[in-house]
């Protein structure tokens, strides 16, 4: 990366990072909500742990992968939202009168996200840790938890750069909410794989890419250094995240057209 | 006087989601969807030990939905109303009607028509995906009965919301509480079969009784059917005054 590159990703991500810790409105939801839902549904489901084949004797350590993935769908709102802001109030417009690069537009962008990612990781697994649930891996898998977190968030996030360079409107971003949400009650967020019993759920959930990344967060709350989930759960977010990068990119090309 | 401006107001609210997909898609699309995720992925809780419910967990899972379809019809008319009160349509309202309470009237029945819109889909598709009904004419009758009146109150409490805030922003507001109560409910299993801090709360969670009343009529087996139906007239009634004081918060502001 060149002098001028790193000082124009610098600015941005300067700007990025302020702008979400400005805004206790994209905090404190993705913080509380994901939370919430894990408190109730770690209460509801207890006796799930039940079932035969069931993972664990702790249905709030099965569930506390849940909230990682909650705050990376928030983090598609909030990339998405800030983006299209800009493009909404003609920040966007001044800064395509710079000879600022794209990558460094998206990459800039994505630094609120990566600091709301961490933020997000190291409050769940606390909250999580105080309320009883286990840490298989340890130390260090608290901290592979954390940077695990920050990858799937910053892949969602690039997802709504996407939505934002699109449609122009923060109002079409927040539409996708519950189009992400879907992908997370399809998959097995709240029973393993292997227990889902009615057929074309199963299928659905077995094609769809959350249920992965959950079992990533899972083996090292579960299991400890599970590889394969490990490595299939860190490959899956690189490729949301190459995928909607290079969406976005393309996308930004046709918005950014110097006159 | 007053049935004509409910009859007005409702007419308009119920063309307004009715010809516009982005109001009427949420209110049908939502409750489908949790039906499929609950219905579809957890049946396996209906293998745990000690859950028993003859009609099968699609039932089971139905009964919340349908009970969160109608508090949630009323929560998305809070909406209408506020933005109402952003365009300042509501003013006008508020300008011409002779007797006020007849706007609240009027919206609560767009609420009602909303829901039995969503009700109708909602069931179809629950006895399309084989749900089993062990109850007949009147518990299904009480079962549709007690989901009217949470759609009452959830429409008091959100337009009671809507007019104190007079602004699409309220929206969390009217949204949250009742999204909370809900699933501070036994939503999952029965409350026999919750332990902790959530069995505390959702004993003491009117929705408990409305739930578990209603899975008692869809299985064939009435259960706490006078406590229900106490809740679930009292809460409306409640929720008026809420609504009445909102609309007179609304009138001061002018």
């Amino acid at each position: 990366m060149n002098a001028a590159l790193r000082t124009q990703v610098g600015q941005l991500a300067r700007r990025s990072v302020l702008r979400t810790m400005r805004q206790p409105g994209q905090i404190v939801p993705a913080l509380i909500f994901p939370l919430f839902l894990l408190a109730v549904n770690s209460g509801g489901l207890k006796s799930a742990t039940d079932l035969p084949g069931f993972p664990t004797d702790s249905y709030l350590t099965f569930a506390l992968a849940v909230p990682f993935m909650q705050g990376a769908l928030f983090s598609v709102m909030n990339a998405g939202t800030d983006l299209a802001r800009d493009i909404e109030t003609g920040f966007l417009n001044r800064l395509a009168l710079t000879p600022l690069r794209g990558a460094a537009l998206l990459s800039g962008l994505l630094a609120g996200a990566v600091v709301l990612g961490v933020v997000q990781g190291m409050v769940y697994l606390s909250v999580g840790l105080i309320a009883g649930a286990e840490l298989a891996a340890g130390a260090g898998g608290a901290l592979v938890l954390v940077v695990l977190s920050v990858s799937v968030t910053v892949a969602f996030g690039t997802l709504g750069l996407f939505a934002a360079l699109r449609t122009g409107s923060g109002e079409a971003v927040q539409g996708l909410f519950p189009l992400f949400f879907v992908l997370l009650f399809l998959s097995s967020m709240s029973l393993p794989l292997s227990l889902l019993q009615t057929d074309w759920f199963h299928a659905v959930a077995s094609a769809n890419p959350v249920s992965y990344l959950l079992q990533a967060f899972r083996s090292l709350l579960i299991e400890g250094w599970n590889l394969g989930d490990l490595a299939l759960g860190f490959a899956i977010a690189a490729a949301i995240g190459t995928i909607g990068m290079y969406a976005a990119t393309r996308t930004l090309k046709t918005r950014l057209v110097r006159t | 006087m007053t049935r004509k401006i409910a009859l007005a107001v409702a007419w308009r609210s119920i063309h307004n989601f009715l010809s516009n997909p982005a109001f009427l898609a949420p209110g049908i699309l939502f409750p489908l969807f949790f039906f499929t995720a609950f219905a579809g992925g957890l049946s396996a809780i209906s293998n745990t030990p000690g859950f028993e419910f003859p009609s099968g967990y699609t039932a089971f899972q139905f009964v919340f939905v349908l009970l969160q379809s109608a508090a949630f019809g009323g929560v998305f008319t809070g909406f209408g109303i506020a933005r109402d009160f952003e365009t300042g349509f509501a003013r006008r309202y508020l300008l011409a009607a002779s007797d006020r309470r007849g706007i609240v009237a009027g919206y609560a029945l767009a609420a009602l028509v909303r829901s039995l819109i969503t009700w109708t889909i909602l069931t179809a598709v629950a006895l399309v995906a084989g749900m089993e009904v062990g109850g007949e004419g009147v518990e299904l009758v009480g079962l549709y009965g007690l989901a009217i009146l949470v759609n009452a109150t959830a429409t008091m409490w959100a337009a009671g919301v809507a007019m104190r805030v007079r602004s699409i922003q309220g929206g969390p507001l009217m949204q949250f509480p009742v999204f909370l109560i809900l699933f501070l409910a036994p939503v999952y299993v029965p409350l026999s079969l919750l332990s902790g801090w959530i069995h505390a709360v959702a004993s003491v969670n009117p929705v408990t009784a409305l739930l578990e009343s209603g899975r008692g009529f869809i299985s064939g087996d009435p259960t706490a059917v006078a406590l229900a139906f106490a809740i679930g007239a009292t809460l409306p009634v409640l929720f008026a005054l809420w609504a009445r004081g909102g609309l007179k918060r609304a009138e001061a502001a002018g």
